[in-house]
């Protein structure tokens, strides 16, 4: 159970690599999850081909949705708009590489969430974008 | 003095492993606490031997099952000194009984511009339920305000009453802080300026002794399964002329005396609040837990739960960045230890400690509102029962270590 904390989590949460705030930006979006305080805003540029240029992450919560967010824009400089939307729940399990239970997988799920909400434009992020 | 070996028995679930060879430290029991066989018994013998519909039937097993849901009725209303067992209305929880006055001495009784004087450390189930009410009515809501050591302002209470207020709502023990708050001072109070008190009993009435003559409260609310009964039901008590008074709750089946196609006259107090049918095999749960909680002695219980709390209070304090949340000194305060640590989420602690066999809870514990006052989103809070042993702190107290350890803290 220890593995759960593997050492990439806890040191993507003290040292993170994508933490910042871009302004201008092209894209930005924030949301929280009011069970456990985390929050997370994702700001994005893209670059004329319309690929994401530079992609940063702020916010505070547990070391799993700060580490998730940080592993999770490892995977997004370069891809499309399109690419960001075809991302899935699994992607970030595989990123994490641990089992979550139903409530640690809302934490680690929920900058996907404001990732995609993000690039689809919407006023609010719902579950069923980083469903299935 | 407890002896907590033998109460430790009496509870199967204690004695089980969360992993193999790692044992359960339970220390989340002011969200649920674990049920004493004699509990488990009781509902299973009432399945095996009684189990019917009440109070209608004329049948053999009829009789037995309603026999045996009214003087559950009637423990429990000994059980917080209320002076007849009809002034009990079972219910599902504490949070239904404070809806069932809310929406029934409340939208009876209470009108626009009224005020009702509630406290900044309630839990959601004794906010939310007002806030409903008191947008329906347009009603104003006003708070005790806690000072910065978990304890209610009781000077500014004196002035909010000046505001003549209808309604005084009010948890005896905070969930979060434990802090317990001078209910009979608060309910006298109240009665001066002319208000009713209702108190929050969820967290008092299954660690300390409560009566309701001696607070003269005039509602008391309170779940079974947080003092070893089980969960799906809770009591109200109330006072006779107010529960005389006041319209009825849900309607349906047992709530009425007579029904017409058109209209019902509804039955007598408590049936007129208990309609359709009841949990009747957690009342007799219900009944056998406040037994045993009895024969225990609830003196006994306080006392070592303060025992164990004052200890806990003293090891965690020496944990380096660990800040305790709430009253600096176990005296007036119940078997609950709020903590934060510094940087580190609260999440992240409990999946730690979880991975010791350590239960604990992690969140906001249904007061956001008392977070934010304390500037946190969630707290880790340990909680303790008459079943808890000291060296289950120690446990904590090096599981704490390894988190801050995990975390290079």
């Amino acid at each position: 159970m220890d593995d759960f904390y593997r050492e990439v989590i806890i040191d993507r949460y003290k040292n993170p690599l994508h933490r910042g705030v871009l302004e201008p930006h092209d894209i930005t979006f924030e949301d929280e999850n009011p069970l456990c305080g985390d929050h997370i805003r994702i700001d994005l540029t893209l670059d004329e081909q319309g690929r994401v240029s530079k992609a940063v992450f702020n916010g505070h919560g547990c070391a799993i949705s700060q580490a998730s967010a940080d592993l999770l824009l490892d995977t997004v400089v370069g891809k499309t708009v399109d690419e960001i939307k075809a991302l899935q729940k699994q992607d970030v399990l595989d990123l994490l590489g641990i089992e979550l239970g139903p409530v640690r997988l809302k934490c680690a799920l929920l900058p996907l969430k404001v990732l995609k909400a993000g690039v689809y434009g919407l006023g609010e992020a719902d579950d069923s974008l980083v469903e299935g | 003095m407890l002896d907590v070996d033998r109460i430790r028995a009496d509870f199967p679930i204690l004695s089980r492993e969360v992993r193999p060879g790692i044992p359960l430290i339970y220390l989340d029991s002011a969200a649920t606490s674990q049920k004493p066989t004699v509990v488990i018994q009781s509902m299973d013998e009432f399945y095996r031997r009684q189990n019917a519909n009440i109070h209608r039937g004329l049948h053999t097993l009829a009789e037995e099952a309603t026999a045996a849901y009214e003087e559950a009725r009637a423990r429990v209303a000994a059980f917080i000194g209320s002076p007849d067992a009809r002034q009990v209305i079972f219910t599902r929880n504490t949070t239904e009984a404070i809806n069932l006055v809310a929406q029934t001495w409340g939208r009876a009784n209470l009108k626009a511009g009224d005020v009702i004087i509630l406290t900044e450390m309630e839990h959601h189930s004794n906010l939310v339920p007002w806030q409903m009410l008191a947008a329906e009515k347009s009603l104003r809501l006003e708070f005790i305000p806690i000072n910065m050591d978990g304890r209610l302002d009781l000077e500014e209470y004196l002035r909010l009453l000046d505001l003549k207020p209808k309604l005084v709502a009010f948890t005896h023990m905070s969930n979060v802080l434990g802090t317990i708050t001078p209910a009979k001072e608060i309910i006298s109070q109240a009665h001066r300026a002319g208000a009713i008190a209702l108190v929050d009993g969820a967290q008092a009435v299954p660690h300390f002794p409560v009566n309701v003559q001696e607070l003269e409260a005039d509602f008391l609310a309170f779940s079974a399964h947080k003092m070893c009964g089980p969960t799906g039901i809770g009591a109200l008590y109330g006072r006779r002329d107010l529960l005389e008074s006041m319209p009825p709750f849900l309607g349906g089946g047992d709530m009425i005396k007579r029904v017409y196609l058109r209209n019902f006259t509804p039955n007598e107090v408590p049936h007129k609040f208990e309609a359709g049918t009841p949990a009747i095999a957690e009342a007799v749960g219900f009944g056998a837990a406040v037994d045993y909680l009895s024969a225990v002695g609830m003196e006994a219980i306080a006392e070592h739960e303060q025992m164990v709390t004052s200890y806990a209070m003293e090891r965690l304090e020496e944990i380096p960045s660990l800040h305790l949340l709430g009253p600096t000194s176990a005296d007036h305060k119940g078997g609950v230890v709020s903590f934060s640590l510094e940087d580190i989420h609260p999440h992240d602690v409990a999946q730690i400690l979880d991975s010791s066999g350590i239960a604990i809870r992690a969140g906001h514990h249904c007061a956001m509102p008392l977070h934010e006052k304390y500037g946190l989103p969630a707290s880790s809070r340990a909680s303790f029962y008459l079943y808890n042993r000291v060296d289950e702190v120690d446990r904590l107290v090096e599981g704490i270590y390894k988190v801050k350890r995990m975390f290079g803290a």
